[in-house]
This record gives C-alpha cells, structure tokens and sequence, in this order.
C-alpha cells in the first residue's frame, strides 16, 4: 500500500509540473501585457510595478487589433453560419434519402478531409482571384464554409440518420411538405449537434492562419492571428513589446472564454471525430 | 410525390454542391495539371514541361532537407507526444483518478484550442533571447550557461520548433486517451491486481491492448499533423525556415516557391509530392499499428 501511494504521489508530482509548464507562458504572457516595457526588459519574472492597461488600448486601436479582431469576428461568424446551413442541407438529404450517386456524393465530401490543404492552394488563390474575392469577407467566408463542409457533412450525416424516420413520415402523413419536415421537425430536433459542430467550426475558423495568410493580403482587412503573426514577426521586440503582449492577451481572451464556456463539449466533441 | 421529393433534394444540394465544388474540388483537381507546367509569376502563360518539376525537385538539396525534416519529424513528434500522453493518461486514471483530474485535463487540453499562430506569437517571447522566459528562466535558476539563442541558433531552433508543438499537443491526446481509458472495465484491474500485477504491468497488459484502437488513431493524426507544421515554423523560425534552412519544412518551401518566387509550377509539384508521401505514410500507418482489437 506504501508503494501505492508513493506511485500516486509521483504521479501527481510528473502532472504537476506539466500543468505548470501549460499554465506558466499563458500567464506570463497576460501579465507581462500589463507591465511597462521596462518592467519587461528589467524584471521579466516580478508582478507589474504598476498595472498599465494603457497597453491594451494602444494595442487596440494603434496596432489595429481592434480592426483585426471586428475582421475576425466577421469572417468566422459568416464562416461558422454558412457551414452550418450548406452542411445541414447536404446532410440531411444524405442520411434520409436514398438516390442514384448519394454514395459516391458522401464520399467526395469526406474526402475532403483526408486531403492536405497544402496540395490545393495554388490553384485555390486563382480560384478566388478569378472570382474578384480576393482579399474580401465574402471570399474567405466562402472559402471556409467550403472547407468546414467535410468534416460538419460527415458528422451531421451520422446525426440526422440517429433521428427516426417515422417522425418524418409521419409528418409527411399529416399533410407538411418535405420543407415542413425539415425545418418544423428535423432541424430543431438536431440542435445539439449544430450546437457541437459550430462551436468546432468556430475554434478552427478562429484559429485559421494559411488561408487568410494567402487569400487576405490587404493590411486593413487583416484577421486577428494573421495580423498578430505580421506585427510581431516585422515589428519583433525592438518597438512595442508590451503592446503586443497586450495584442496577444486580447487574441487569446475569445478563445478561453468560449473553451471555458463549453470545455466539456469541446473536448467531447473534438475527441469524438477520433474515436470512432 | 416522388416529382417532389426529386425536386427537394435537388434544390437543397445546388447551393452547398457548388460551393464546395468551386472552392474545395476545382483547386484539388488543378493542382494536378499544374505541377506539370513551368509557370511562373503572375502572367498566365505557361508550357507543359512532363516531369520537369520533378526531376528539378529531385536535385534541389533545400527539399530533401526539408523532406528530412519532415521525416525526423514524423517519427520523433508522434513518439514523444503519444509517449508522455499515455504516460500523462495512465497517472491521471491512477486508481481510478486521481485527485483533481477534470481540472488537469482542462488546463493540458486548453493549448489544442489555441490558435496555432498565437502559440507561434506567444513561444516567440518564451525563446526571446534576453528577455525571454525560458533563458530568463534558467538564469534565476542558476543555470546561466544553458541560456542560448534558441530560435537563432541551427543546433536548437527545430528543437525548439518541436517543444512547442509538444506542449501544445498532449493535453489533446491526454484527453483522447483517458476517455478511452475510463471505457475499460475496473474488473479487470482488479483481476490484474490480484494476479500480483504492479501498476506497470497492468498498464502493459490490461490498459494499452484495450486502447490500441485510439493510440492506432492518434498515431495517424500525428503522421497528418506533422507534414503540416507550416504556420509555427513560418512565426517561429528565422529567415523563415531558417537559419541556414535548419527549421526548413516541405509545407514553407511550397509556400515560399508559390507566394515569395511566384513558382507556381514548381509549388503544386511539391504539393503533389507532399500528397503522395502523405497518402503512403498515412497508409503505412495503419498498416504498421494494425492489431487484433481486443473486445470486452
């Protein structure tokens, strides 16, 4: 029994230490975002002598973080929306009708997810450049809602076949439209799993670095990782560091929140996509 | 009534079909006829050239040390992540969980929701070389002679590329881990334990053939995920890829050929060579971890 809780303990001890290694750079990060940049050069480990949250305005507003961060918020709201209502559609009509080329229809679009994005870049900028979207919302919207398609497909289609078929002939039955039945019946029925795939969709659109990095090239229309990305590798230390460790507090605030909000379904919902 | 149903399901397929042929399908199917051009730079014309691109990338040493790279990657990242998760898995269902285990697997598991460019921002500040964390770290602690360029230096910089992505990708694979773990029937500790198994041994034994599926899975999100390290590397690495090409990677090099030299050509016959090797390690992967799943 002594080795038993010698082991817990070591266990303990080996978790500790990786939750402080996790926990440390975040934290360090947020304060150091309200610290002077002497305080930063002269004592990188100590609280804030004075607590400046002037850092995060000027981050705000002469970084332009402020407009990265509307840009960001655009896009994946868009982004999120329109995978959600093009996925849904297509899912719906796969997990309940059956028709000629249904299946190889499914398949192109969990192929998709199998695929590099790396392979199909090149090509994609000419794509939207052709269509005068470049550096647009509209474009990237576009361009995302299109890549979030596989992965919502897929998992929409297992979620819409879990629904009874009789509910739906039943309103069938009772006089509704096929529109009827989709829209009265099936979708709210489906909520949880919208609800589980946009707060996916929002955490990866939010987190979208090459996309933007290649189709969203104008400065103004920057999103929030891209611009950060820009100002700290062209700017680097020499300026402003604590403006961007203010930039850099603000870009990950969002993100805790809703992980904070919705931990358990996060993590339910990204490990589910492995498991099975 | 099947005139309708016909018509429903068309008009519900039209919008999100074209979308995502436009947008998903057409750039995969041209990157194919592209790689076998010479195009280059913005003006649209080009010549087929057959395998030209390739048998330059054959003798363009920056690629192959990218492709070692990526190789070393691929074996070492998905060996180290998937180690210390287990490990990490393993002593957080120790007896059935330890105390504070849902407050740990939230905090490991909060960097896989992260963007990978503000990881990229954050660590930046970490390897900053006179006022970062990690040298400031090791001089308060006395090890003043540890203290190095990091990201500067050819010796550490793709170390240093390969820690963050380890801390960032246990606490994902943590979780993975001890949800399949907790599946595992406690009877079966308890036989193990009582046929004088230790902890070790019932990790061997009972937990890792149980949860060989996952790992088998997870093994193959890391093969993905290590051909792709393109966003830290371009933040993290000097030059970027550099120095020297020390942190060079197969994704930056297509990167930097198509959007930095306008080789358009020559960036989709890397990314076709990316995809080959891809789809023959992702297949060797499951091949090589393939096992008899144990039912219970």
């Amino acid at each position: 029994m002594v080795r038993g809780r010698v082991l817990g303990g070591v266990s303990q001890g080996f978790l500790l230490v990786w939750g402080a290694m996790v926990v440390f750079p975040l934290l360090w990060a947020v304060l150091s975002s309200f610290k002077s940049d002497q305080d930063i050069f002269t004592s990188p480990w100590s609280l804030p002598t004075r607590w400046r949250w002037d850092n995060f305005s000027r981050a705000w507003n002469e970084s332009h973080i402020g407009t990265y961060f509307f840009n960001s918020v655009i896009v994946v709201l868009g982004g999120v929306v329109l995978t959600l209502l093009l996925s849904s559609a297509v899912a719906y009509v796969l997990a309940r009708f059956e028709f000629p080329g249904s299946r190889p229809l499914y398949y192109v679009f969990v192929a998709g997810m199998v695929f590099p994005g790396f392979l199909a870049l090149v090509p994609l900028f000419f794509v939207v450049q052709n269509l005068g979207l470049l550096n647009t919302y509209l474009g990237l919207i576009l361009v995302y809602a299109a890549h979030g398609m596989s992965f919502s497909v897929f998992f929409l289609t297992a979620f819409f076949r879990t629904q009874s078929k009789e509910l739906a002939e039943a309103g069938l039955v009772d006089g509704c439209s096929h529109w009827g039945v989709l829209f009265r019946i099936m979708l709210p029925l489906a909520r949880p799993g919208l609800v589980s795939i946009g707060i996916f969709q929002f955490l990866g659109m939010w987190n979208e670095y090459l996309l933007p990095l290649v189709l969203n090239t104008d400065e103004k229309r920057y999103l929030v990782t891209q611009g950060l990305a820009s100002i700290a590798v062209t700017q680097g230390y020499h300026s402003d560091f604590s403006g961007l460790f203010a930039g850099l507090t603000i870009s990950i605030i969002p993100v805790l929140a809703v992980y904070l909000g919705f931990h358990r379904q996060i993590s339910a919902g990204m490990t589910a996509g492995a498991l099975k | 009534m099947h005139h309708g149903k016909y018509r429903f399901i068309v008009s519900l397929l039209a919008v999100p079909l074209a979308v995502y042929a436009v947008f998903v399908v057409s750039p995969y199917v041209q990157a194919f006829p592209i790689a076998f051009t010479n195009w280059e730079g913005l003006s649209a014309s080009y010549q087929y050239i057959g395998f030209g691109n390739f048998v330059t990338l054959f003798h363009d040493s920056v690629f192959w040390v990218a492709l070692r790279h990526n190789l070393f990657l691929l074996v070492s990242l998905p060996v180290i992540i998937v180690t210390l998760s287990l490990f990490f898995s393993a002593a957080l269902n120790y007896q059935g969980g330890v105390p504070g285990a849902r407050i740990y697997k939230v905090v490991y598991f909060f960097p896989g929701v992260l963007s990978i460019a503000i990881i990229g921002v954050l660590w930046q500040f970490v390897f900053e070389p006179r006022n970062g964390l990690l040298n400031g770290f090791l001089r308060a602690i006395g090890l003043d002679g540890l203290a190095r360029l990091w990201l500067g230096d050819g010796k550490t910089a793709l170390g240093s590329i390969m820690a963050v992505v380890v801390w960032g990708g246990v606490g994902f694979y943590v979780v993975l881990f001890t949800a399949a773990m907790a599946a595992i029937p406690r009877e079966l500790y308890e036989a193990a334990t009582l046929d004088g198994a230790g902890a070790v041994q019932s990790f061997r034994r009972v937990t890792l053939p149980l949860i060989w599926n996952t790992v088998q899975t997870a093994l193959a999100f890391q093969v993905i995920g290590a051909l792709d390290l393109f966003a830290l590397v371009k933040i993290l690495s000097v030059g970027p890829g550099g120095p020297d090409d020390a942190t060079q990677v197969i994704s930056l090099y297509m990167y930097t050929n198509a959007f930095t030299y306008g080789k358009f050509g020559y960036a989709s016959a890397i990314g076709v060579t990316l995809f080959l090797i891809n789809m023959i390690l992702t297949l060797l992967t499951f091949r090589l971890t393939r096992r008899e799943r144990v039912e219970y």
